[in-house]
């Protein structure tokens, strides 16, 4: 290779394209190699759609104030304390200089979508979601002479004592070395290479669907963690939701997610109940969802409603399974069905009085003398016909990553390295330990993007 | 209509209505995701409230090769055109034209043929000006049932499109909104007003809004010209030629000009985009509509160049043989979008307003 490249940024998503414009900006001449093919390019970020985003007053799309203590509290509350304060504080306060940056760089927002509504204080939506706020950075990228290769897989990462010597990656069948002054790693966690994801799992995790991209098998990180980089986070910890269970082995995402637990009754495949449906709102339960079907046998659940519920949650892409009687339906979704409707009989017995249910507030409506209770919106399921989904576990990210300072800069046990950074999903772990905040990920990745695209065009420079 | 349209057409509706990304984009997302299950009349009005700004079709993570394979843009135009199809009266020219460029252009060139043997058979040099060489009364004889026929077609087309989206009764009030959005081509900015994805995948530009508009104002100047001219004609007995400063010639001259202009530019502009993001079929068609609708507006201006010259009947029976072929293939050509548009753009302000 004869071409001299500044930064090699790996990775081709949110994190490693705000990397890029800023160091570009910087007067860096940055290379971008992204495994994927154009069409599939930007990994998990061209499935989200929004960005959780600190402001005091009304900032773009947001409404109200955001401050970061309400901020800080939210995110406190789920990962249970398991957060990094100081990373978190930095990157909700970035948050809201990121708005604006993100516009600037050619990012379109939009008022919250319909069914949403209730984060139009804290979540700044993409007017046609991830996929054109990457296509966005993409063309901005190229106006500041960013380079990309596509289809460029890194496979090695050659760390000498405090230094990152050089760069392999595959290309057109091809082995290709470079020697770039600095390196930006943003290449996301592991969650699609099933076979790691079962080591840390176990084997459940053959049955879990891989709700983004298949692109993200942490090859990178692997070769890191071999060399001693230093990481972070719970190898055997990921973010899983439960979603339709007709959902593509990779790449549904937001599409396959299914609203209709709790107006529902939820079996595994021996016909059995397994846990309270009517917990919490939906928003609130539906990553331990993602838990709770892959401890059922064959990380499998059913979920049945009848048609007072049907028009009560948001449509899926998938249309239910229907049948005019409960044994019919059973022999649709391959379950028993004598067991069926004896599940549904004593749950039935146990619902009492429905005239206070209520579908879009805890309503209290509860079953009584069953196990598990089901504690809201408890309705007899008996007005034919009846409707049937199939869930299973969906991986969003994994936590597993790279341990960065506050300059998202890596390091091994002797100290950083000189001219390692990384971003994203790949770091992401460096401030959340566990759970999940809609829209931080993409903060994460904004923030600490631009921070390792800053820091190392100042060393490359 | 052709049922595998539809069918696929409900499929990525689907799809939309569970994902919702693009809400921000045009009105067909909003009238969408209204809907839980997708009748066929809803489709079709889903359909007619597009403008393939294709805006969807790059911002989707679903698109081929991914299995969902979107293609928003494409599956309503093709059920688009068929609901045309199959509305227009009478239903033998209802498929002969849309996806058939060759035919428009064999039109066309009757057109011209039919004119001109009538110009050499009647051309009596009895008039003034052009009625040299055809007279008045011949041109009304031609033109006035070439006029009333594509109205009274586009009617009966439209009742049977209101029928089947469920169309109310009309009230002013919408048609005024439907209007509104449509003089302002609100749309095809896109939801944050920075325009289509046509002419180079995903960059936003107002290239073609703004060439749209150029041939819509100036094919609605031409027409109030004639108009005019028509009133100027009977009401106040002032027969053509119309000298550069009467309002005939103040209309028609920059009418006639920003579509000559306007239908070059769309055509170059159509050439660079991406024709599996539209009706493929319909390709040919729409090209030698355009070409049709920017040779009457050229031939009009030649026609004034060079009225008082030995070539004026020529270019007269060239001019009005476009001119003919073009009222003639108005309700079986992409002309007929514009009428159904409004009609959505109506349809969807009454939706609008009866939704909770
Ligand atoms: C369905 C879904 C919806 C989500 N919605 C939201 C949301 O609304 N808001 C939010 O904040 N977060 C959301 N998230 C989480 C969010 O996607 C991530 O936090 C964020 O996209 C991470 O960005 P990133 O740039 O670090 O990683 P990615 O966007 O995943 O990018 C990683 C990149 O690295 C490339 N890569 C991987 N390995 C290699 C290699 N060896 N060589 C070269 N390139 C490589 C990949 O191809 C990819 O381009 C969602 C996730 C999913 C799955
Ligand atoms: S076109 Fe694609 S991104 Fe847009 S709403 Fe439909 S499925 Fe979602
Ligand atoms: S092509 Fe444009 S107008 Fe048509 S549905 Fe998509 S975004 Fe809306």
């Amino acid at each position: 290779m004869t071409e001299q490249y500044d930064i090699a940024v790996i990775g081709g998503g949110n994190a490693a394209l705000c990397a890029a414009m800023t160091a570009a900006e910087a007067g860096a001449r940055v290379l971008i190699l992204e495994t994927a093919p154009k069409p599939y390019r930007g990994g998990n970020s061209r499935h989200t759609r929004n960005f959780r985003c600190m402001h005091s007053g009304p900032l773009g799309p947001l409404v109200e104030d955001y401050g970061e203590e309400d901020y800080f509290a939210d995110l406190m509350k789920v990962t249970d304390g398991k957060t990094d304060e100081h990373l978190a504080r930095l990157a909700i306060r970035q948050s809201e200089q990121c708005l604006p940056w993100m516009q600037e760089h050619g990012v379109r927002f939009q008022p919250s979508l319909s069914g949403t509504l209730s984060l139009g204080r804290t979540n700044a939506f993409f007017m046609g979601g991830g996929k054109s706020l990457v296509n966005a950075y993409y063309r901005t990228a190229d106006t500041l002479g960013v380079e990309v290769k596509y289809e460029a897989a890194v496979t090695h990462l050659e760390l000498n004592g405090d230094r990152i010597e050089w760069v392999d990656f595959t290309h057109q069948g091809k082995t290709q070395r470079i020697t770039p002054t600095a390196v930006i790693v943003a290449s996301g966690g592991f969650q699609a290479d099933t076979d790691w994801l079962t080591r840390a799992w176990g084997d459940p995790a053959k049955n879990f669907l891989i709700r983004g991209t298949p692109y993200n098998r942490g090859v990178v990180l692997a070769d890191l963690l071999d060399q001693g980089v230093q990481s972070i986070g719970d190898p055997t910890q990921c973010h899983a939701v439960a979603i339709d269970g007709r959902a593509p082995k990779f790449d549904g995402g937001i599409v396959t997610r299914l609203d209709c637990v709790p107006f529902s009754i939820v079996v595994n495949k021996n016909a059995e109940r397994f846990y309270d449906e009517g917990e919490d709102v939906w928003p609130k339960r539906y990553a331990i969802w993602g838990r709770l079907v892959a401890a059922q046998p064959d990380q499998v659940g059913y979920v049945i409603i009848d048609s007072k519920s049907l028009n009560l949650f948001m449509p899926s892409v998938f249309p239910p399974l229907k049948a005019d009687t409960l044994e019919d339906l059973a022999q649709m979704m391959d379950l028993p069905g004598d067991k069926l409707a004896e599940t549904v009989a004593n749950f039935n017995a146990a619902c009492g009085d429905t005239s206070g249910f209520h579908p879009t507030e805890l309503d209290g409506v509860s079953t009584s003398g069953i196990k598990p209770p089901k504690t809201n919106w408890a309705r007899p399921i008996t007005e034919p016909p009846f409707y049937g989904y199939s869930l299973r576990t969906g991986v969003t990210f994994t936590y597993l990553g790279l341990k960065v300072d506050e300059n998202a800069q890596c390091g091994t046990d002797k100290g950083p390295i000189r001219n390692l950074w990384a971003a994203g999903e790949t770091m992401a772990g460096s401030i959340l330990g566990q759970g999940y905040l809609a829209g931080f990920g993409m903060t994460i990745g904004t923030v600490f993007g631009r921070i390792a695209g800053r820091e190392a065009a100042d060393y490359a420079n | 209509m052709q049922t595998d349209l539809l069918q696929e057409a409900r499929r990525q509706a689907q799809i939309c209505n569970a994902c919702r990304y693009c809400e921000g984009y045009c009105s067909v997302f909003p009238a969408l995701h209204r809907e839980r299950a997708f009748g066929d009349g809803d489709l079709t009005q889903l359909a007619n409230l597009c403008h393939n700004c294709r805006g969807c079709y790059y911002a989707c993570q679903y698109t081929a090769p991914h299995e969902f394979d979107l293609n928003l843009p494409q599956a309503l135009a093709e059920l688009r055109r068929d609901s045309w199809e199959s509305y227009a009266w009478p239903q033998p020219a209802a498929r002969a034209f849309h996806t058939h460029g060759v035919r428009i252009a064999l039109l066309g060139v009757l057109g011209f043929a039919v004119l001109f043997l009538l110009i050499r058979v009647l051309g009596t040099g009895a008039g003034n000006g052009f009625y040299a060489a055809l007279s008045h009364s011949a041109m009304v004889a031609i033109f006035l049932p070439a006029f009333l026929f594509p109205l009274i077609s586009l009617a009966i087309s439209l009742r049977r499109y209101w029928a089947d989206v469920g169309g109310e009764g009309l009230r002013l009030s919408h048609v005024i909104g439907a209007f509104a959005s449509a003089a302002k081509m609100k749309d095809l900015a896109a939801g944050h007003g920075e325009g289509c994805n046509f002419e180079d995948e995903d960059r936003f530009s107002q290239a073609r809004r703004h060439i749209h508009q150029a041939i819509m104002y100036g094919f609605l100047l031409c027409f109030a010209s004639t108009a005019v001219g028509t009133i100027m004609h009977y009401v106040f007995g002032l027969p053509a030629p119309y000298p550069l400063w009467s309002l005939p010639k103040l209309l028609g001259l920059p009418g006639g000009v920003l579509l000559t202009l306007g239908t070059i530019a769309m055509i170059l502009l159509k050439r660079k985009s991406d024709r599996a993001l539209g009706d493929e079929k319909a390709w040919g068609g729409d090209m030698a509509f355009i070409a049709l609708l920017g040779f009457v507006a050229a031939s009009g201006l030649a026609l004034y160049a060079l009225g008082a010259t030995s070539v004026m009947p020529l270019i007269l029976a060239l001019h009005l043989g476009s001119v003919l072929s073009f009222f003639l293939l108005t309700p079986f050509s992409k002309m007929a979008h514009g009428f159904y548009r409004l009609a959505a753009l109506i349809r969807e302000e009454q939706k609008k307003r009866a939704a909770p």
